[in-house]
């Protein structure tokens, strides 16, 4: 790891390590709590990773854990801080989705993935930042406040986990749990130097991460490095009685699958992800990172995914789409905000969504609610199923020629604050590298790979069949190990 | 003047029999605390999802097999949107292009003659909440919401309200036989929507129609179909135009009343349910439930008249209730007659039940203690008053009826010196009886009897009795010597 990351990143160990280290008692789950503690007290203010921090619940957590190691119980995470984003449920803490309309709600259960962090003794630290109801590519859309980039602050965290990348990177938290739809782990995973898991749709069990766009989203994970990713998955993967999305396939030992190497394996290098438009610092780096596999054993191909430059529209037909049916029940009868004084429900429903809702989410309810209507329905979501099919298509091809696909995360680094909120639709665009592997419910990773002369951390992405986490791990991991040869 | 006859559809919504609701494991238990069988998932709270509950899924199956309807193999779940207070999500969890089950149809007699009524399809649903609505505010109970709920789609192929009343009763019948709903209809438990238009009579096309939603008894269809069918034809006899929309049953007013119009009606946006996976069936499954059906009642009503020899009527009236029908054949099983097995549901059992408004299960007499009692009356061991008597003790408190009958002493007299003491003591107390008979007044043999069976509790063999008493009344009549 360069010196400037590693001051960046704070010393603090990885999950796996932090585990590992309180189980053989070289430290306390408090010790350690604290200084997390410490780090939000002392930068969180001028980064906005987080949303809400409980220090009392957190250092009862960390002494349970101290307990639990002292009376001899054991679990793969005892211990460990995770920050989570503030769209996955986790009992008796608020899951607001960054939103206002979920003002006051508390939620009742634990979401899958916590109650299997909860199992291993994780200590759930609060809630990050994110861009409303995961609306979003920079977490300006928070309805609190912005996250800002932990390697300059003048520039956003990404988004839509911004607020878990940022906590990740600016040493806030061990690990944190984040949602990728169109690419909202790995963006800002690539925008604040961290390694951000996209894993396939399917292995994950989504119950109690509050929807966006179901059929899109996939609960990942942000850590500092491979391993702990690697790692991280192989607790929170599985099948899940409780959503019929998850696939009961078998999860390997994905930390002993990262550390395979990367001599022979093919690495498909997609034409469509290097063209105009991709800023040269960002393309460099890339290639920088693909030249050191090359050399580390690796075999680089040329791969064509010639229907990429759809993708974007298909994503934002299919996600606003499902948004729109997926927020039609943040109403103000059951939870959350509700408007006072309206006669009759209907008055309630539009009162309570209209001081509800911030713009972004309004515009792609109503853009959802527009393209499912009657007489549209063909013309725009039929439509975008078939582009969907044609993507995933486009990615059987590729992998019949190559284990995993490498390219940029965006094309381009961190923007600044508030530079791209006028224009939504360079927004949107600027998901094309990410938005396929949601598309057809690959897996992907976003490793850092360098910087910008201006000093923004760069990400390379790794893409992967559906379930070939294993490749995806050993080429991301095999990319981190050279990663001291090829940052400037 | 034009005669007009009517097209009528029927939307009928029947809740399944299943323990746990449609998406999630909360109960379905009528009847608890607002809001106590509910959880993340029935509730629609933020990041909660939807498994399906497979018994909702095979009882469904098992509904379109008993009308003869094509189970496909692979059907889907969508999203029908529409924000209403009692929908927890905002959209209700339904199918939409691929149901589980189309076709078939449900055949029945109507005034004696065979109606077929096609449907178009059955699918599966979730069901919303129950609002309540006080001074000032309102209150939902979420407990229904999420139940599993078959909605069965008719042709318009009825013609008349009785039309669609004894199709409904049909309806019913065979999903209970199905053993697929309660179809209690105080708890709620089937409610149908309307579907109708008239046309000049033998026309081909269909006329305009409306819909009549959430008629929850089956009489509260067949009195709004029979105004609505009334109120279309006088708006097209006064030279109108019948508009489409949706209408709402007034039982107070005795009228419908229009809720919105075909321009306002909603635009539910159907999509494909990303939560869940298609339900894919297995043939050798479906097979295997085909298999396992149980009989129509159309099919063992024929049967009870063809291996009985039941007239038409009493098997109709067995066939009814699949478990009066199955204790009916239990019964002769057990050696009973079928006629005189018929003859004691009919009446006696089916009394009982009205009385005490249960089902026969509640009842504690067996089909073998029924045919016990039917064999003791044969026997001439106890006599018909008697059994009936037995009968009532046996349905509240069971027993097998000839140990009842030995214990009690309610064993028939037969014997001709016990009846012959019987009849003398009733001659000895009634001269003026006896002398009536003898001027000619035979009537007075029938007080005579009254008090033979009043002395022996009931207990004495009539016919016997009789025969012995008419005997004894003719040997002394005056100038007939002893």
């Amino acid at each position: 790891m360069p010196a400037e990351m590693r001051k960046k990143l704070g010393d603090l160990p990885n999950a796996a390590d932090a585990a590992a280290a309180i189980r053989a008692g070289k430290t306390s789950s408090e010790e350690l709590v604290r200084e997390v503690l410490r780090r939000i007290e002392t930068h969180d203010s001028g980064i906005g990773a987080y949303l809400s921090v409980d220090p009392d619940s957190a250092l009862e957590q960390a002494r349970q854990a101290d307990r639990a190691v002292r009376e001899g119980r054991s679990g793969r995470l005892l211990g460990v801080p995770i920050a989570v984003k503030d769209n996955i449920n986790v009992r008796g803490q608020p899951c607001g989705c960054a939103s206002a309309i979920l003002k006051g709600y508390v939620s009742p259960y634990d979401a899958t993935v916590i109650a299997r962090l909860r199992a291993e003794g994780a200590v759930f630290l609060g809630r990050t930042n994110m861009d409303e109801f995961a609306m979003g590519s920079s977490t300006e859309n928070s309805a609190f406040h912005p996250t800002r980039n932990p390697w300059n602050a003048e520039h956003v965290a990404g988004g839509s986990s911004g607020g878990s990348a940022a906590a990740v990177a600016g040493g806030e938290a061990v690990a944190a749990l984040g949602s990728d739809t169109g690419g909202s782990v790995r963006q800002p995973a690539s925008f604040c130097g961290c390694v951000g898991l996209k894993p396939s749709y399917g292995r994950v069990s989504r119950y109690g991460l509050t929807a966006y766009a179901s059929s899109l989203d996939q609960i990942g994970t942000l850590t500092r490095d491979v391993r702990d990713a690697a790692f991280l998955l192989k607790i929170i993967a599985g099948a899940d009685g409780m959503d019929a999305t998850c696939l009961d396939r078998p999860v390997p030992d994905y930390e002993a699958e990262a550390e395979a190497g990367c001599v022979g394996m093919r690495i498909g290098l997609p034409k469509e992800y290097f063209v105009a438009g991709i800023d040269p610092d960002v393309e460099a780096a890339v290639r920088r990172a693909a030249a050191a596999l090359a050399s580390g054993g690796a075999e680089l191909v040329e791969v064509s995914l010639p229907h990429t430059r759809y993708a974007v529209a298909a994503y934002y037909v299919l996600a606003t789409a499902e948004a729109s049916a997926n927020l039609a029940r943040y109403d103000g009868v059951r939870y959350g905000l509700r408007a006072q004084g309206a006669a009759t429900p209907e008055e309630m429903y539009r009162r309570t969504r209209a001081a509800g809702f911030g713009t972004e989410v309004k515009r792609r309810i109503i853009l959802g609610t527009f393209v499912l209507s009657s007489g549209y329905y063909d013309a725009y979501y039929l439509t975008a199923q078939k582009v969907r099919s044609v993507i995933r298509r486009d990615f059987d091809e590729a992998f019949a020629r190559c284990d995993v696909i490498l390219a940029p995360v965006t094309p381009a680094p961190a923007f600044r604050l508030g530079e791209m909120v006028a224009d939504p639709l360079r927004m949107y665009l600027s998901d094309i590298l990410t938005v396929p592997a949601n598309l057809a419910g690959i897996c992907g990773i976003s490793v850092p790979c360098g910087f910008t002369p201006g000093g923004l951390p760069v990400g390379a992405q790794f893409l992967a069949p559906a379930f070939a986490e294993g490749a995806l791990f050993r080429a991301a991991r095999a990319c981190e190990n050279l990663r001291g040869s090829f940052t400037r | 003047m034009i005669e007009y006859e009517g097209r009528i559809g029927l939307e009928v919504h029947v809740q399944l029999r299943t323990n746990s609701k449609m998406f999630c494991g909360c109960s379905t238990q009528y009847g608890a605390p607002p809001n106590t069988q509910v959880c993340p998932v029935c509730l629609g709270y933020p990041g909660a999802m939807p498994m399906i509950n497979r018994e909702a899924v095979r009882l469904t199956v098992i509904s379109g097999l008993m009308v003869g309807a094509r189970i496909n193999r692979r059907s889907k779940f969508d999203r029908k949107s529409y924000f209403y207070p009692d929908m927890p999500k905002n959209y209700q969890i339904s199918q939409y292009d691929l149901p589980l089950c189309e076709g078939g149809a449900v055949v029945f007699d109507i005034d004696g003659v065979e109606k077929t009524v096609r449907l178009a399809r059955i699918h599966l649903e979730e069901d919303v909440a129950k609002s309540f609505h006080f001074a000032g505010a309102s209150g939902i109970d979420f407990n229904r919401a999420g139940v599993p709920l078959m909605e069965i789609v008719s042709m318009p192929d009825l013609s008349t309200p009785d039309e669609a009343l004894a199709y409904l009763l049909a309806l019913k019948e065979l999903l209970m036989y199905a053993g697929v709903s309660d179809c209690n209809l105080e708890e709620g438990n089937i409610r149908c929507d309307v579907n109708c238009s008239v046309r000049p009579k033998g026309g081909s096309d269909l006329g305009t129609k409306t819909e009549i939603k959430n008629l929850n008894t089956f009489k509260g269809v067949q009195h709004a179909l029979q105004h609505e069918l009334a109120r279309q034809i006088s708006v097209l006899e006064a030279g109108g135009r019948i508009v489409q929309e949706t209408r709402r049953w007034d039982m107070d007013a005795g009228a419908t009343f229009s809720m919105r119009t075909k321009e306002d009606a909603h635009d539910y946006r159907y999509f494909p349910e990303p939560d869940l996976l298609p339900v894919e069936l297995d043939d050798a499954v479906v097979e295997q439930w085909r298999a396992a059906l149980p009989e129509t009642p159309r099919a063992r009503r024929a049967r009870f008249r063809d291996e009985y020899g039941l007239p038409a009527y009493d098997a109709g009236v067995l066939a009814a209730d699949h478990e009066v029908a199955d204790f009916f054949e239990a019964t002769v099983r057990h050696g009973a007659s079928p006629k005189a097995a018929s003859n004691w549901i009919m009446t006696e059992m089916l009394r009982r039940m009205s009385e005490k408004s249960a089902a026969v299960s509640a009842l504690k007499i067996t089909p073998e203690a029924l045919a016990g009692l039917i064999g003791l009356v044969d026997r001439k061991t106890i006599n018909q008053a008697t059994a009936k008597e037995l009968f009532d003790e046996i349905c509240d408190r069971g027993g097998d009826p000839a140990a009842l009958a030995r214990e009690r002493g309610l064993g028939q007299i037969s014997d001709s010196a016990e009846l012959e003491k019987l009849v003398g003591k009733a001659m000895a107390e009634n001269p003026e009886s006896v002398a009536d008979y003898r001027r000619g007044k035979t009537a007075a043999a029938k007080f005579l009897m009254g008090c033979i069976m009043r002395m022996s509790r009931g207990r004495a063999d009539p016919r016997e009795a009789q025969r012995i008493l008419e005997e004894r009344l003719r040997i002394d009549l005056p100038g007939n010597a002893r």
